[in-house]
């Protein structure tokens, strides 16, 4: 019997600047069933459905969508949701003052011969609310709800368009136990109902349990399809799937050193989310010692950012439940940045354009904010040092851009790096925390900061550095700590440490 | 040709800043030409500069605020409230001139802690913050002179602040047109100090191995920035009528060369900058926001008392409408003068070039006898079009 698929993506190639997305993917979903993608962080699970909803729009990707039979060409998501497809993502998209009947029919309300027809509207959403098993009032504001029930409001939302395909962008990531098995359970009603599902989870407790097909991606391409049908899915074959790669020597060895005493360490951290009021960190405990480079893991939304951020003068304004931070045995707190970077504390954004730099500043500039103490010299700063200091970084980090006085909006992503890191340099830190020090940036500069991370260590540094990538905590750290919805679920030694049992430990939850 | 394409490519990249003075130019010509040569004559010149002085002393602070990507509306009720104080200390407690400006400039810096506090420390946005302060001050001025009404201030030496000239060596008799010796070596000395600096700047750049214009085209924007301090002094210290540099003049230079020193060779400037650019960067960079917004407000309404004692003392009364629309001219004069609309980007000089502008607008025109309600929309015309070019030509930059 052929096989009656309701969509198939062929030979989809999609391309950024300097990077390979998605490299000649196919993916096929059978019309009916609850098909789970899975894969690391940038595998190209989101770019892949942003390609399919119509986010990256028809000629910026290569290959074809057949929909349904017929070859789609959208041009944008209001597209691609006129045939049946909606999306819905981690970051929920709803209106929190806005009542849940508005929310459900935001953008296709339902007109009447004087405009918006308020009473049908309340009485069209009751029913969608109903086929999602909420019993809510429909006029309730939808900040009022927990995020469980705002997913469910998101999915009547989908339904109330007369959704066919269903995708669902990490949906449990945000949940508890109950809510979570909640929705798992909606999901499989749905499908009785015929409604489609692609669901995307780094949870494969629940992707073991609910997938009737598992579609695992790696760096861009399609590793396997696995039909749960034919014979069950492990989560051991999926995370063999997930991970294996063939490691490439790219990691520069550093002398063997001495590592030293325990320099930093963090206990028992706790720390709420006060918008959300949900527990981010659940106590956290790490250490790192003189000269050693621990390295911290997990897959997005783990808490590792939320981890540096709280610890290094907590800018954000986080809840602090609980927990101690001692720097060489001495206890220490920090009520804001600038008190962290002066006990020698030093963090390296990994949103350089976000909070990292100040892209329309020059070089000079954004290398001596955080220590411009450094050159005061009576009221003034010392331009001659600071134009001395600066030019010695550009050689010696090999920042490559036309001179100091350029502005760092203009470089590219590895050079911008490199500038965040010599500015945290300047300000003469012990400990180094580096937020996906490597992300969005090119081989070559990827081994000329490794390499710049193994002379610092040498030299007596602490390093902490947080990555998704496997690969590359793998071949850098000493030790390494493994996180998973907000608590460290392992520790490993470099020994020890392998690829498997470092994404079983980030997955397991 | 080699200069040929420099040219073109400096254009190119500072496009932004040349319009900037070619519009003044054009300005300047415009009005010579219309008013049969009596906007450039050194009466009229040094009343210009009389003018333009509150205003200048109000938009550099409003740089400042706007480069924090924030806005200060309450700064004309403001100026308008201090100078009323200014006169009731004068001529109801009888106090000393000096004694009560360096009251009402210390007035302005709690009026400005309250709404820097309000700001940093409650969230409340700048512009409400602001917008209320613009109601409280308004009714603070109509109170203050409710019972007097406008209050004529006698005292010359407040007066002089912003109509008088500064003195010479000789002493002139009154109506002979005899050159002004000290004027004339301010000129000088500022010309001096300017090339100094810029060949200063220049070397040191060359010594980094840093892009530098080539020489004649350096010689040639020396020449030319030379030329037109001279041209104004010359004005100033020999022309016909002239009475020599006003002090309005001279207090205005002490708070740009203060405010310019501040934003380019301290650190305090640096973190205005960083904040405006990216303030959760400059936060993790350690720099403490609020504080230094905090400072920027207290720096605003200080210069808004300022700004009040020069107003009331070049009209020599204080009257209930003082300060009308004093914010707007303020904000319109930072943003022509190239204070980017995104915040993080601005300079107080160039600041100083917007408030010509503006206020050579309103001086010309008014020689002119247009009527004001043209003036609003010639005033409002070449605001808008200014900042357009700017977002315009800064979207291309980047």
């Amino acid at each position: 019997m052929a096989e009656d698929y309701i969509l198939e993506m062929k030979g989809i190639t999609k391309r950024f600047p300097g990077v390979l997305a998605l490299d000649n993917i196919n993916f096929k979903v059978k019309r009916g069933e609850i098909h789970c993608l899975i894969g690391e962080n940038g595998a190209g699970k989101s770019t892949l459905m942003k390609v399919l909803s119509g986010v990256w729009k028809y000629g910026t990707y290569e290959g074809d969508i057949v929909y349904n039979g017929e070859i789609q060409q959208f041009k944008s998501i209001s597209d691609s949701e006129a045939k049946g497809i909606a999306i819905i993502y981690q970051e929920l998209a709803l209106i929190p003052e806005l009542s849940i009947y508005e929310n459900i029919f935001f953008a296709h309300e339902i007109m009447g011969s004087m405009g918006i027809d308020w009473n049908e509207t309340i009485v069209r959403a009751g029913e969608a609310l109903k086929k999602v098993r909420l019993n809510i009032d429909p006029s309730t504001k939808v900040k009022a709800l927990g995020v469980g029930n705002q997913q469910l409001v998101e999915i009547a939302k989908a339904l109330s368009k007369n959704v066919k395909l269903l995708i669902l962008d990490e949906p449990t990531a945000a949940l508890n136990e109950d809510d979570s098995a909640n929705l798992l359970g909606l999901i499989r009603e749905l499908k009785e109902q015929g409604v489609t599902c692609i669901m995307i989870s780094h949870k494969l407790k629940e992707l073991t349990a609910i997938a009737d097909t598992l579609t695992i991606l790696r760096d861009g391409t399609t590793v396997c399809s696995l039909d749960a049908h034919e014979k069950p899915v492990t989560e051991a074959e999926i995370i063999k799937h997930m991970v294996g790669r063939e490691i490439e020597n790219i990691y520069p060895k550093r002398e063997k050193i001495d590592i030293g005493e325990v320099f930093f360490e963090v206990k028992n951290w706790t720390v709420d989310n006060p918008a959300t009021g949900r527990r981010i960190l659940d106590d956290v405990s790490f250490n790192v010692r003189k000269g050693e480079i621990v390295g911290l893991q997990g897959l997005m939304g783990a808490g590792r950012t939320e981890c540096a951020l709280s610890v290094f003068g907590n800018p954000t304004g986080y809840k602090i439940r609980s927990g101690e931070v001692f720097v060489n045995g001495e206890k220490k707190s920090f009520p804001n940045p600038k008190s962290a970077i002066e006990a020698g504390i030093a963090y390296v954004s990994e949103d350089r354009k976000g909070n990292g730099l100040v892209l329309m500043q020059d070089i000079r500039y954004n290398v001596t904010l955080a220590n411009l103490e450094a050159l005061q010299e009576g009221l003034a700063i010392n331009e001659n040092e600071e134009i001395k200091v600066v030019s010695e970084f550009k050689k010696s980090i090999n920042i490559k851009s036309s001179s100091i006085l350029q502005k760092v909006g203009q470089l590219s992503g590895g050079n911008q790096q490199k500038v965040q890191i010599a500015k945290w340099l300047f300000a003469k830190p012990n400990i180094l925390i580096l937020d996906e020090p490597t992300r969005g940036i090119d081989v070559g500069a990827k081994f000329e900061i490794y390499s710049l991370m193994n002379k610092l260590v040498e030299e007596g540094m602490s390093i902490i550095m947080i990555s998704s990538e496997l690969p590359e905590i793998l071949g850098m750290s000493d030790r390494l700590y493994v996180m998973s919805a907000g608590k460290i679920t392992g520790e490993l030694s470099a020994e020890e440490a392998n690829e498997e049992k470092v994404m079983a430990l980030a997955v397991n939850s | 040709m080699k200069i040929g394409k420099e040219v073109a490519g400096l254009i190119k990249t500072n496009i932004r800043d040349y319009m900037m003075y070619i519009a003044l130019v054009i300005i300047m010509v415009f009005f010579s030409v219309k008013t049969g040569g009596n906007f450039v004559k050194a009466n009229n010149i040094a009343s210009l500069i009389n003018q333009a002085g509150y205003v200048a002393v109000l938009a550099i602070g409003m740089t400042l605020i706007l480069i924090l990507r924030h806005i200060d509306l309450s700064i004309g009720y403001l100026a308008g409230f201090s100078g009323a104080v200014a006169a009731i200390l004068m001529t109801q407690r009888h106090l000393n001139v000096w004694v009560a400006i360096i009251l009402v400039l210390i007035m302005g810096l709690l009026i400005g802690l309250y709404q820097g506090v309000l700001v940093t420390r409650l969230g409340v946005p700048a512009f409400v913050t602001t917008l209320a302060g613009m109601f409280i001050f308004r009714g603070l001025l109509s109170m203050s002179l409710q019972k007097t009404g406008a209050i004529i201030i006698p005292d010359e030496k407040f007066k002089a602040l912003s109509s008088s000239f500064i003195p010479d060596f000789v002493q002139h008799a009154a109506g002979t047109d005899t050159t002004h010796i000290l004027t004339l070596l301010l000129g000088v000395a500022a010309v001096a100090l300017l090339i100094w600096s810029k060949i200063r700047e220049r070397v040191n750049r060359l010594k980094y191995n840093f892009e530098v214009v080539s020489m004649p085209v350096f010689i040639f924007t020396l020449v030319f920035m030379s030329a037109i301090i001279m041209v104004i002094i010359r004005t100033l210290a020999f022309s016909k009528g002239s009475r020599g540099l006003p002090w309005t003049a001279v207090i205005v230079g002490v708070v740009l060369f203060a405010y310019n020193y501040m934003l380019n060779k301290t650190r305090l400037g640096r973190y205005i900058y960083g904040i405006g650019g990216n303030d959760q960067a400059a936060e993790l960079s350690g720099v403490d926001v609020k504080k230094v917004t905090l400072f920027a407000f207290c720096s605003m309404s200080v210069l808004a008392a300022l700004g009040g004692i020069l107003y009331t003392s070049r009209i020599g009364s204080a009257t209930p409408t003082a300060g009308l629309g004093f914010e707007m001219d303020a904000i319109a004069s930072a943003y022509i003068g190239g204070t980017a609309v995104s915040g993080g980007i601005g300079k107080v000089t160039n600041t100083i070039i917007g408030v010509l502008i503006i206020m050579s607008l309103t001086n010309g025109m008014g020689l002119m006898g247009v009527d004001i309600s043209v003036q609003y929309l010639v005033k409002g015309i070449i605001f808008i079009i200014a900042v357009a070019f700017d977002v315009r030509t800064r979207g291309k930059g980047r």
